[in-house]
């Protein structure tokens, strides 16, 4: 069954979300306007505009936002025509009056992410989200850490709780194709017509694309992904190349092909301050499944205190932390700075 | 002379109370009151000598000798109905749940400002840990903002908590502001689920002035975790206070940052839930000093 009559599946665009971590949250009301503008016309559904680590995630810990986020989701708005704008929030992080001010700015989309075991922290804010009228997303992170049955009892709790699209959020890069179409068919076997299925995928070991493709071959009607890549970690899913290839398979995202690549090209490569690449640090977030945006925190405490910054993302991958600790980061590097010392 | 005590709710943090409480020299635990006659509370605490019932409140305050402290280790729903009756009663009562009747109190911080309160609350297992801190910090130099990152188990957050997220971050940020004595402040909370499981871990970050006398932060900061440590034992840092120049990613702003852990005593919760262990040692460290002050009035 299609997403909708139009669509086989619907396409969420993530850079100026996800993108806010490579832009160390630095993105301005110019910039927001004018990715909006560019993806807007080439006709991306869905737009999603919010700190990295979501609502309320202008922090010490996470790295100050220099507009606040809630100016950049009315810019967002504002400037959208057919696109619908949604924002991101972590349940321990943001709360819900930050879901009732981006609802009051006219954002349509709720979406909410727990750590992948953890679903029921978010029940409170499912329940506001639908009785402010907005359509609503979960997002399951650290999707690699848990096996798919886990997964789909935790999508479960979600979907009883008013969620209306369960994502497979692969935060660390980490999944290689059957571990994705796995859990998506999971998934879809539990929530059967409660609740729709997506998939959000970074590019840590290459597979954004791939693991894409076999998440909607899976039963995934939604699949996220961020133009040019600009994401945490190597980045997201690149959406240009994504509808490309839905483009020669058949599936329809309501995306056009010449458009998107002259948006990523000529409008979002201009607003970042580097490509996302896949070098040593993110191909080790992959292989060691550590959660993508650790990686900007790592390269900096590295620098601070002289220490090899894929040691810190490696020993956050054996501390088994999940997103969110990134304070813990810093504590990883006075360890190992400690450790040298003393090793003389 | 010791002040005498009644537990109400027989759970796993009233158990792990219990036997922090028998261990006290200015308290005795002697009633322990559930609502289910099968607790296996109820009856661990009458094996330890406590007189005991499933009939709740009525039954405890129908003793002829009342306590003079009560703990309420049950919910914030049950407090809020049965916290008039002890002040009729002349109960002074601790509060473990979230129902905040009471001031807020944070041993090191404001203990000594409430000792005339006949109802204290303990605020939430995050702003006990690191409230501490950013009081440690303003009173040294005045503190803008401050910002918490709470860390625990996921098996140690119960659904209590889990429900209530929201509440948790909001009465912990409060307390940074009114009891910690930042301007503003933040509270974020993670459940980590890695096993075995993690213990708790925080990181406090306050705002400091760019000149500030970084020697005395540290040292006051030391005192303070040295005073916590004083009824929490496994209350540590895990390294000197970090002190960083005001730069782009601070947000402009030179801060502090303090990391944590807390090991729980392993009472009768397991030793990774220092966050639970951390309520149980400042509800009897409460009412150790509430009851020094029962026997210096009487």
């Amino acid at each position: 069954m299609p997403y909708s009559d139009t669509l086989d599946i619907r396409v969420t665009d993530s850079s100026l979300r996800d993108g806010s971590h490579a832009k160390r949250h630095q993105f301005t009301v110019d910039h927001v306007t004018s990715v909006v503008a560019a993806l807007d016309e080439a006709g991306v559904p869905v737009i999603e505009v919010t700190h990295g680590d979501g609502l309320g995630g202008s922090s010490f810990t996470y790295g100050f936002s220099r507009t606040p986020e809630q100016e950049l989701i009315k810019a967002a708005v504002k400037t959208a025509t057919q696109a619908q704008i949604a924002f991101l929030m972590l349940p321990g992080v943001g709360v819900k009056d930050d879901i009732r001010e981006a609802a009051d700015n006219g954002a349509r989309i709720c979406r909410i992410a727990t750590h992948c075991t953890e679903a029921d922290v978010s029940v409170q804010h499912f329940g506001l989200a639908r009785e402010l009228g907005l359509e609503t997303v979960g997002f399951l992170m650290m999707a690699h850490s848990q096996p798919p049955e886990v997964l789909a009892r935790q999508g479960r709790i979600m979907a009883d709780a008013g969620c209306q699209c369960v994502y497979v959020v692969d935060s660390a890069g980490a999944l290689i194709l059957e571990d994705t179409s796995d859990r998506v068919a999971a998934l879809v076997a539990e929530l059967g017509d409660d609740a729709q299925v997506g998939f959000h995928g970074h590019e840590n070991l290459g597979l954004g694309v791939a693991n894409s493709i076999a998440a909607l071959r899976a039963g995934a009607k939604q699949i996220d992904g961020s133009v040019r890549r600009l994401g945490a970690g190597a980045g997201n899913t690149p959406v240009e190349a994504f509808v490309a290839v839905c483009d020669r398979l058949g599936i329809r995202t309501g995306i056009d092909v010449f458009k998107i690549v002259d948006a990523a090209e000529d409008v979002v490569r201009p607003v970042m301050d580097s490509e996302c690449l896949l070098g040593r640090m993110e191909i080790m977030m992959g292989y060691a499944g550590v959660y993508s945006s650790f990686l900007k925190h790592a390269a900096r405490h590295a620098e601070r205190y002289g220490v090899s910054g894929a040691q810190i993302l490696v020993r956050a991958g054996e501390r088994k932390l999940i997103g969110g600790q990134e304070d813990q980061l810093i504590d990883i590097a006075l360890e190992l700075s400690k450790e040298r010392a003393e090793g003389g | 002379m010791t002040a005498t005590a009644a537990i109400v709710g027989p759970g796993n943090i009233g158990t792990d109370l219990l036997y922090k409480l028998l261990r006290s020299r200015h308290i005795e635990p002697r009633y322990m009151v559930g609502v289910d006659p099968d607790s296996e509370g109820l009856k661990r605490a009458a094996e330890l000598g406590l007189e005991t019932s499933h009939e709740g409140i009525d039954w405890l305050l129908a003793r002829p000798e009342k306590p003079d402290l009560v703990f309420e280790a049950t919910s914030a729903y049950v407090h809020r109905a049965a916290a008039s009756r002890y002040r009729e009663a002349g109960i002074r009562a601790i509060d473990l749940t979230p129902a905040a009747v009471g001031p807020a109190v944070v041993p090191p911080a404001n203990l000594r400002e409430h000792l005339g309160a006949d109802n204290v609350n303990l605020t939430t297992c995050g702003g006990q840990a690191t409230i501490p801190m950013v009081y440690a910090v303003s009173r040294v130099v005045p503190v803008e903002y401050a910002e918490i990152v709470a860390s625990v188990a996921s098996l140690s957050a119960g659904p209590g908590t889990r429900a209530n997220i929201d509440e948790f971050t909001k009465t912990t940020a409060r307390g940074i502001e009114t009891i910690g004595g930042a301007r503003r402040g933040k509270a974020i909370i993670i459940l980590n689920p890695a096993d075995p499981p993690v213990i708790m871990r925080d990181t406090v970050f306050c705002a400091i002035p760019a000149d500030a006398d970084r020697d005395k932060i540290t040292e006051s900061v030391l005192d303070v975790v040295g005073r916590v440590s004083g009824y929490v034992p496994g209350y540590r840092l895990r390294a000197e206070p970090q002190f960083d120049d005001p730069a782009p990613e601070t947000g402009g702003m030179a801060r502090v940052a303090i990391f944590l852990e807390v090991e729980g005593a392993g009472d009768f919760l397991p030793p990774y839930a220092g966050n639970l262990d951390i309520m149980t040692a400042a509800a009897t460290e409460v009412g150790e000093v509430l009851a020094q002050e029962i026997e210096a009035g009487a």
